[in-house]
């Protein structure tokens, strides 16, 4: 297509959605997961839909493909594409399992997903699969095919295509494997891009080089890009125009610049306002005296290292102090060996070198890497953990009463104490007593994680491990989680060591942050000292990929790169 | 790959040798030895033995010697000259005793491998996507239903529908005078005719469980995130089943073939007696009744083999199917 032609069609509107219905026959009634939501795509626009998990803004997107989940069907509505040539049909209209929505599919509306490693089949070459649509629609040989499937993987930025075309997605990296979603959705040169949440699963850096990419492509395609996530960091650096759902509903639809500088909605305000929040320091730790330097420390870990069976290094000499009350933060990428530091310092993995000093409730110091079973048992009781999957970490089979008991009762508490410290505990992460006979399911992600932290703060722990314990929770949800953990903080002298890949999360709570990257920490220090003037590359790189939520001022495009070969080298070889 | 292998095969020798020990010391178990079953036989009918010659016949055949000794002697002959002893019922090599029966055995289990995948994965497959529909719920009784009613009574009946109402030749492989024949068109013809019955017989009731696992693993399947994504490409259903879910729920089932063999093969021993097959099944329970040690020790290694070569033939085929353990 030639910038001409593009210039002229710029405003044209591609696909017009009008009073979509798309509902869910249930048990107890019909669900409406879409009800009633109307916007347009326009060519080269990108039309971002966010809302909560459990919002329809998913289903909207399957009801345009008319690939919703049994038993969902669409109820009511149009969706109209307009094609270059001036002829328009109605999808909705159209039969879900026949030739007319086939032809649709893949060829004239693409679709890329959140999970690329379950969204691919692990068992065929990636090249069979981004190259079938083309066998699907145009018929075109097996060599023309690879040609295409060569020069999409070229677009995409995958190193060696050659050889990478027959490969399978388990042999690539998250980033990479949403590289080859992309592919597969642009074989066909569709029009109209749908991107379900398809950064969520990767981290800050390959998130911002993926952004990158689906821009540069719709620049190049002209096309309309239909863009859904929760994260309103990812909305303001790329939307034109924004959709806000709220059970099924649309709360708001305007340029992106009115939906964040000039919200005209209740629930759209509360959701900005729940992300600039998090933009700054919590103001409870804002007033708060500082912990003397000179306090001595609760943990103190010298020269930790682990090694996998596997020869990994995720832990490479790693030193580190957490003082009474304090809380330090773990910032870094997948694969950083955070986690596996954090499950390290419990003894969960057995750290092959190093030290790991407690500091007991009397004042001794124990060296946790050297403990034996029944000191290490006594340690466990005051270093607790939290962890990041609210649903796989609670056991579907018993009530919450008896998930928050399961430490108490390991402590010897029975009887009428054990009743009253579990309802205790409860009122204190602001969970109703009168729900202990409840089981995990009955409660949302949120709630969960209340119990996750009723669990581990039973038996008065002084130091609280949380993995990633707000990664899998609403931006809404998030902050009010990191307040009752600060609440708790206080309420009980605790301390946290805090892993998490966002930066906002630990700027907002914690005291201290140490970044690590390939199992060593590459910076340590207050965290407004790191967050505001890092010292490392590779921190400035981290904190460049964040999503500003600020449509005024986009800063991942223009984000700071950091290579580990190239820092290790003091010339670059090449540009 | 090769490597692999070569693995699976050094892995195989221990569990063979396990297996031999394992095998005679189960055969020994019973009280006595074949030598008490063939006196209690004749005193049964009538005749008394003298002292002297059970002690004679019981040195002939190393029955007088330590279990250990005659567990080397045993062993020692198969490795050495591929020796297996001999019947002492039949008073011939067990070798010469069994490599016809062992062919028959393996074809009859082989041709029933191919009926019940090529009937249980349709049926699995259709349950699955009509899931709780009135074919689901009929493949899913007649499948137990099969598997419930005993095979030798699925057998006596199949005979005597065909014989009574077909009047066709039942029982064996072969009609009477191609039994001893050698292989000729006819005989090919005949033994067509004769074997689908016990074919059917025997795989009826293995078929419940493929059908059922091919359910369950094409469900798991079927809400998978890729179906999504190749329904988005434009894929047709029926192509969109076959190239993606149903080709990853085969996986699960190929590695059942290493317990589907020898399954067949120990499910066909009642179903051969029953309709007179010459397969090692009858010889087998012929051996065990008899403590004709030598000849059951051999059967029940030589199944062992099939088993353990069931096994390896499901990793490879797995191997070839799957590149996530292939390349990982």
């Amino acid at each position: 297509m030639t910038p001409e032609k593009s210039m002229t069609i710029e405003n044209e509107t591609i696909l017009k959605v009008d009073d979509l219905r798309t509902y869910f026959p249930t048990r107890t009634g019909l669900f409406k997961a879409v009800d009633g939501v109307s916007f347009d795509l326009k060519r080269g626009k990108t039309l971002c839909v966010v809302g909560e998990s459990g919002s329809g803004k998913s289903v909207t997107a399957r009801s345009i493909l008319q690939i919703v989940d049994k038993p969902g069907r669409i109820e009511g509505g149009s969706i109209l594409l307009t094609r270059a040539d001036g002829s328009t049909t109605d999808l909705a209209k159209l039969d879900a399992r026949g030739k007319e929505i086939r032809g649709v599919r893949g060829k004239e509306i693409a679709m890329i997903f959140q999970e690329p490693m379950s969204s691919l089949s692990p068992v065929h070459r990636i090249g069979a699969q981004i190259g079938e649509g083309l066998r699907i629609h145009f018929g075109i040989s097996k060599k023309d095919q690879r040609e295409r499937v060569l020069e999409l993987l070229r677009q995409v930025e995958i190193p060696r295509p050659e050889t990478a075309i027959d490969r399978y997605t388990f042999e690539f990296s998250g980033g990479m494997r949403q590289r080859v979603m992309i592919a597969m959705a642009l074989a066909c040169n569709p029009q109209v891009l749908i991107a379900d949440e398809p950064t969520t699963a990767l981290d800050v850096t390959t998130q911002a080089e993926i952004l990158d990419l689906i821009r540069r492509l719709q620049k190049s395609h002209g096309m309309a890009v239909l863009f859904i996530t929760h994260d309103m960091g990812v909305v303001a650096e790329i939307a034109d125009e924004v959709l806000v759902m709220y059970r099924g509903k649309v709360m708001e639809r305007g340029p992106v610049e009115q939906i964040f500088h000039a919200p005209q909605d209740d629930y759209t305000r509360g959701l900005i306002g729940s992300v600039v929040k998090l933009e700054r320091k919590a103001e409870v730790r804002l007033t708060r005296p500082d912990i003397p330097a000179d306090t001595p420390p609760l943990l103190d870990v010298k020269n930790l290292s682990m090694t996998f069976p596997s020869g990994l290094k995720a832990v490479d000499d790693v030193s580190l102090i957490v003082r009474p009350g304090e809380t330090l933060g773990i910032v870094g990428e997948s694969g950083s060996g955070k986690t596996t530091m954090g499950r390290c310092l419990l003894r969960i993995y057995e750290p092959e070198s190093g030290t790991i000093d407690f500091r007991r409730a009397d004042g001794s110091t124990v060296d946790v890497r050297t403990a034996g079973s029944s000191a290490l048992k006594d340690i466990r009781r005051e270093m607790r953990m939290i962890f990041q999957d609210p649903v796989g970490s609670l056991s579907p089979r018993k009530t919450v009463a008896q998930i928050i008991a399961e430490p108490l009762k390991l402590a010897g508490m029975k009887g009428r104490t054990l009743d009253d410290r579990v309802a205790e505990l409860m009122q204190q992460v602001g969970l109703e007593p009168a729900w202990r006979e409840r089981y995990p399911h009955a409660f949302s992600g949120g709630q969960r994680q209340r119990i996750g932290i009723a669990r581990a703060i039973a038996v008065n722990p002084r130091l609280i491990i949380a993995d990633e314990a707000t990664s899998a929770l609403d931006v809404s949800l998030r902050s009010q989680m990191l307040d009752l953990m600060m609440k708790l903080q206080d309420e009980m002298g605790l301390s946290y060591v805090f892993i998490s890949h966002d930066m906002s999360v630990i700027r907002y709570m914690c005291d201290r942050v140490a970044v690590m990257y390939r199992g060593k920490i590459v910076e340590a220090g207050d965290t407004d000292q790191v967050v505001n003037h890092p010292a490392h590359d590779y921190t400035r790189a981290l904190l460049s990929a964040i999503p500003n939520p600020d449509p005024r001022d986009r800063r991942i495009h223009n984000r700071f790169r950091y290579d580990a070969a190239a820092a290790a080298r003091p010339v670059p070889a090449n540009g | 790959m090769l490597r692999f292998l070569a693995k699976r095969l050094v892995f195989a020798i221990p569990t063979l040798f396990a297996v031999s020990i394992i095998a005679f010391i189960i055969i020994q178990l019973p009280p006595g030895d074949y030598l008490t079953t063939l006196l209690a036989d004749w005193a049964s009918q009538g005749g008394a033995v003298e002292e002297g010659t059970v002690a004679a016949m019981r040195e002939r055949y190393g029955l007088d010697q330590p279990v250990y000794i005659q567990y080397y002697k045993w062993i020692a002959g198969i490795l050495m000259h591929g020796d297996f002893g001999i019947s002492f019922e039949l008073g011939k090599p067990v070798t010469e005793l069994i490599w016809g029966r062992l062919g028959f055995s393996l074809l009859l289990s082989l041709l029933t491998l191919c009926f019940v995948w090529a009937v249980a994965i349709p049926i699995g497959i259709l349950s699955a996507v009509r899931q709780y529909s009135i074919s689901d719920y009929s493949a899913t009784f007649l499948a137990f239903f099969f598997l419930a009613v005993p095979d030798f009574l699925m057998a006596l009946s199949a005979m005597y529908l065909m014989s009574a109402w077909f009047g066709q030749s039942v029982g064996g492989l072969f009609s009477a005078e191609y039994v001893d024949a050698s292989w000729s068109f006819g005989r090919l013809v005949d033994f067509a005719g004769h074997v689908w019955l016990p074919v059917i017989v025997i795989g009826l009731g293995s078929l419940a469980a493929l059908v059922r696992i091919m359910r369950a693993n094409l469900l798991d399947e079927l809400s998978k995130p890729y179906v999504t994504t190749a329904r988005a490409k434009g894929m047709s259903e029926f192509e969109l089943l076959i190239r993606y879910p149903v080709r990853l729920a085969l996986n699960p089932l190929i590695s059942t073939l290493g317990w589907i063999l020898p399954a067949v093969i120990s499910g066909e021993i009642i179903v051969s007696v029953v309709m007179s097959l010459p397969t090692t099944g009858p010889l087998l329970l012929r051996a065990l009744l008899a403590q004709d040690m030598y000849l059951a020790g051999s059967l029940i290694l030589l199944i062992s083999v099939l088993t353990i070569i069931g096994t390896l033939i499901s990793d490879i085929l797995l191997a070839l199917t799957d590149p996530r353990i292939r390349l990982q």
